[in-house]
């Protein structure tokens, strides 16, 4: 992709580097990061809010299964760090690492996707799905905005290793494998909150 | 199976025993199809996909979005004229012409459409022609972005407008507060239509916030120091990050309230662990900032028209510049001053009684600026400024109304009333409106090559004035006698004679609409007389007047060098003739029609999700998708304007030699 910054604004024409246009995309990726930051703060005040709001149905202490989202926190953590691994190989310019360690991270990322469809499942089967309560509606959002999250962002590392082995390391990969980096360290930290917040303290463990 | 395919959607769902609005909507498909023959029949229709809505410029962007933003004026200030007819009769023994059912839903989408499709189009319809022109840049930091988001507005408003003849609008308010805007008590689409509405053109509404802001942050010229920028685009900064910050509730609020509509859960219903109160908190705390972030830009606007007019720097930029953030601050803490009456406590009350005081502070200071800007000037009494002292006078009244209301006892009697319906309209129409209308007359020759006529201007602008007093002063009044907002009917005869004044005036309005209407066909036939060829008809101070009228696609030939706040100011009065550099070729973003198509795929989406049309919502957004996909793997996205164009262009635009400042051309 040829460089629009250069015509854009302060640089000029005389001095366009490929680096500001980066810059100019990696600052609007960080501010969409912030505003979704927002939204799960929205979300976690609805948690707070109904977390307690049972109606006579089961509490969080009821239906937490803490090994087995330990389990599945270790899967998201692992992912985070395969995909550090991989962003070193990008640096090298390893790409054949780099694609071992990017399919590592989407493996866990289904790992983490999967256990938490389950556990959904069986909540829904046992009778307490989210239209149950609305501590339940709050914990299925939260949790599932999440997971919708990851879900979206394994699509798009599919994408991305694709254009990979196909394409190589282009200019425009390099940028956006750094943008999807970003977003899955994001996804990280909502999940750290997530699960100090819903599991550990919500659950009373 | 006839679930499956139509979704809840039944031909019964056309309102046909419903003549008025059977009438109105005959009518608005008549227009439509007569534009859409004029457009055909002149052959206008490529020339339209091609220059306009594909156009990644960001000055055409901007335009369109003006453009929807009036035709939406006119259906919101219709509902207006409705409800005011309706009160005006329907006091005792007499009904009125509205059935109660259709009342609500008139006010709801009144409310709605004013506030989301013609305030905020509005703003960033000028804030997109404006912001790089005063910073000196060739376009937004993404200008594809800025279409994608452009279209998806349009999708957003075609969706409530869509709801006038399939199915209804809610009957909710404009607020939606549950549980009567739960499945239960609302089963229709209506909610639904307001939610996907709503829901669609906020999410463009957050992209252009962070499309702005990074534009302004890091595309400013060289030289653009904070304190060099000029206070439009200030103010588009401060209201770019109250966008970040309270669209993302709004998007959680409206996702939860579809959750519980659709799929039955229990955020906001009365019963199975719902909580009403969170939806009011959570709406008011995307609801108050985002009234600021509709006043903002105008306040910015009324600074720089003023400057301009009065012939002196704005005073006190520096304070306007804190003043604006200060602002911002405060609109994050006040949100409970909605809802004083709903239990939080007198402690809980003080606290957001004041905070909401403070506010004041910092708008005296923007009011007191202006004041002492004008103050010694020589004040040149044209459209743009007679908006401005409009706004000045009248705003003070309606933020004086405010601080009573922000006294939680007060309060609690005129909660809920006309009053507070006087209050938020005096703020809202002098506020935004009246501001909105100054840069459209102060900024649409940099876009169109003339001015505006100034006669039909000064008359709209004196009608609107007047019928805004007539219209809304009777309604304190009303507030204090008992009247309660949201009336179809009542039957109290001293209220008629308010209500009919208030009738009176809307329809001075209306004669003010006209005049704007009349105002622009006169002005595109006078347009040779009233051209501009200085590209500087005001003697303006900041960098959009540096360049020729219209502006051309690249804005700057070179890119300015900033030395001074109101830098073209300072250059005219160095008296230096700029350096003539060599043109170089300029490097654009190329059309693209992928906005349109993902604004028609969001319009199918919401309408999808309005009437249970599953695989409609599924087949749009696997086409959203596939849409970013083609967006992303496409290496084309610019275009190369060879130098001999630029020269050719910039040559025949300043055809006359910029002539000094001549100040008859402003006022005939
Ligand atoms: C142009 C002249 C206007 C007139 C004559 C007008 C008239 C009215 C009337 C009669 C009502 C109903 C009051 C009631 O409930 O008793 C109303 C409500 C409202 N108006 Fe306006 N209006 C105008 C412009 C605007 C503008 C420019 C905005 C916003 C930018 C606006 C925002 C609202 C809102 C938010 C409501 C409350 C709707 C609700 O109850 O849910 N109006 N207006
Ligand atoms: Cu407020």
């Amino acid at each position: 992709m040829k460089s629009l910054s250069q015509d854009l604004g302060k640089n000029g024409n005389d001095y366009a580097t490929e680096d500001t246009h980066e810059d100019l995309t990696l600052l609007g990726f960080w501010l969409y990061l912030m505003t979704d930051c927002l939204l799960f703060c929205a979300l976690f005040a609805t948690w707070a809010v109904l977390h307690n709001n049972t109606a006579g149905g089961p509490s969080a202490h009821d239906i937490i299964d803490l090994p087995y989202v330990l389990i599945e926190t270790l899967c998201l953590l692992f992912s985070s760090t395969a995909n550090g691994i991989a962003m070193m190989a990008l640096q090298r310019r390893n790409t054949r690492s780099l694609l071992g360690w990017l399919g590592l991270t989407g493996i866990l990322g289904v790992f983490f996707v999967a256990m938490e469809l389950h556990e959904f499942l069986h909540l829904i089967e046992s009778g307490n799905g989210p239209q149950r309560s609305g501590f339940l509606s709050s914990f299925f959002t939260l949790v599932g905005t999440h997971g919708l999250h990851v879900s979206i962002g394994l699509l798009w590392l599919l994408t991305l290793w694709v254009q990979i082995s196909r394409k190589g390391l282009t200019a425009p990969i390099h940028s956006r494998l750094q943008r999807f980096s970003l977003f899955w360290h994001f996804l990280d930290l909502v999940w750290v909150a997530v699960f100090t917040f819903v599991y550990l303290i919500g659950g009373d463990l | 199976m006839e679930t499956l395919i139509f979704g809840r959607l039944n031909y019964h769902d056309i309102p046909y025993d419903n003549p008025i609005i059977m009438a109105t909507l005959g009518g608005a498909i008549m227009l439509l199809l007569v534009v859409a023959f004029l457009v055909w029949y002149h052959g206008q229709w490529s020339y339209l996909w091609r220059e306009w809505f594909t156009s990644l410029d960001h000055k055409r962007i901007g335009t369109m979005y003006i453009v929807l933003s009036l035709i939406m004026l006119l259906r919101g200030f219709a509902d207006a004229l409705l409800m005011r007819t309706q009160q005006a009769l329907a006091e005792g023994g007499v009904a009125g012409y509205l059935p109660p059912e259709h009342y609500n839903q008139i006010f709801s989408a009144h409310g709605t459409i004013m506030i989301i499709f013609v305030a905020m189009p509005f703003f960033i319809g000028l804030m997109n022609i404006v912001v790089p022109l005063q910073i000196g840049a060739r376009d937004v930091a993404y200008p594809f972005l800025n279409s994608v988001s452009f279209w998806l507005t349009v999708a957003g408003a075609m969706l409530v407008m869509l709801s006038l003849g399939l199915g209804n609008f809610s009957h909710a308010g404009w607020s939606a507060y549950p549980p009567l805007s739960e499945k239960h008590y609302s089963p229709g689409p209506g909610v639904d239509y307001w939610i996907w509405g709503l829901q669609i053109g906020g999410v463009g509404t957050l992209m252009t916030g962070i499309n702005f802001f990074v534009t302004i942050w890091r595309l400013r010229a060289p030289g653009m120091t904070w304190m060099k920028l000029p206070i439009f685009s200030w103010t588009i900064l401060v209201t770019t990050l109250l966008i970040m910050l309270a669209f993302p509730v709004l998007t959680v609020l409206l996702a939860l309230l579809s959750l519980d509509r659709t799929l039955g859960l229990h955020f906001f219903t009365n019963h199975l662990g719902g909580n009403l109160m969170l939806f009011t908190n959570l709406f008011w705390i995307w609801g108050h900032p985002e009234v600021y972030i509709v006043i903002l830009p105008a306040f910015g606007i009324y600074s720089e028209v003023t400057a301009t007019f009065s012939r002196k720097p704005l005073f006190g930029y520096t304070s306007m510049v804190y003043a604006s953030l200060a602002i911002a601050t405060l609109s994050f803490v006040v949100w409970l001053h909605h809802f004083f009456t709903m239990g939080a406590g007198a402690n809980v009350n003080a606290f957001f009684g004041i905070a909401t005081m403070v506010i004041a502070v910092p708008t005296g200071v923007k009011v007191f600026n202006w004041i002492f800007t004008i103050y010694r000037g020589r004040l040149e009494f044209t459209t743009p400024i007679l908006w401005t002292l409009g706004f000045i006078v009248t705003f003070c009244i309606g933020g004086m109304t405010g601080v009573l209301l922000a006294v939680p006892g007060a309060d609690f009697q005129l909660h809920n009333s006309e009053f507070l319906i006087a209050h938020f309209h005096n703020m809202l129409i002098p506020g935004a409106l009246f501001g909105y209308f100054a840069g459209y007359a102060y900024w649409f020759p940099k876009i169109f090559g003339f001015r505006l006529n100034e006669t039909w201007g000064k008359r709209a602008f004196w009608l609107w004035l007047v019928g805004f007093y007539l219209a809304f002063m009777p309604l304190y009044a009303l507030g204090f006698m008992g009247m309660p907002r949201r009336l179809v009917h009542y039957d109290n005869p001293l209220w008629q004679p308010y209500l009919v004044t208030a009738l009176v005036g809307t329809l001075l309005i209306f004669a003010g609409i006209l005049c704007q209407i009349l105002q622009l066909t006169l002005s595109i036939q006078q347009r040779r007389l009233l051209q501009e060829n200085t590209g500087d008809p005001w003697n303006g101070r900041t960098l959009e007047w540096s360049i020729p009228c219209p502006a051309p696609a690249w804005n700057f030939a070179h890119l300015p060098t900033v030395h001074a706040r109101d830098d073209f100011h300072v250059t005219k009065q160095s008296g230096q003739a700029p350096p003539s550099l060599p043109y170089s070729a300029i490097l654009l973003p190329a059309a693209s029609g992928l906005g349109p198509i993902m604004g028609a795929l969001a319009f199918l989406l919401g309408f999808g999700l309005v009437w249970y049309l599953w695989w409609m919502a599924a087949v749009a957004l696997a086409g959203l998708v596939l849409c970013l996909l083609v967006r992303s793997l496409d290496d084309e996205t610019e275009f190369l304007i060879p130098a001999t164009t630029v020269e050719a262009t910039e040559r025949a635009l300043r055809r006359i030699a910029s002539s000094p400042y001549n100040a008859s051309q402003v006022s005939q």
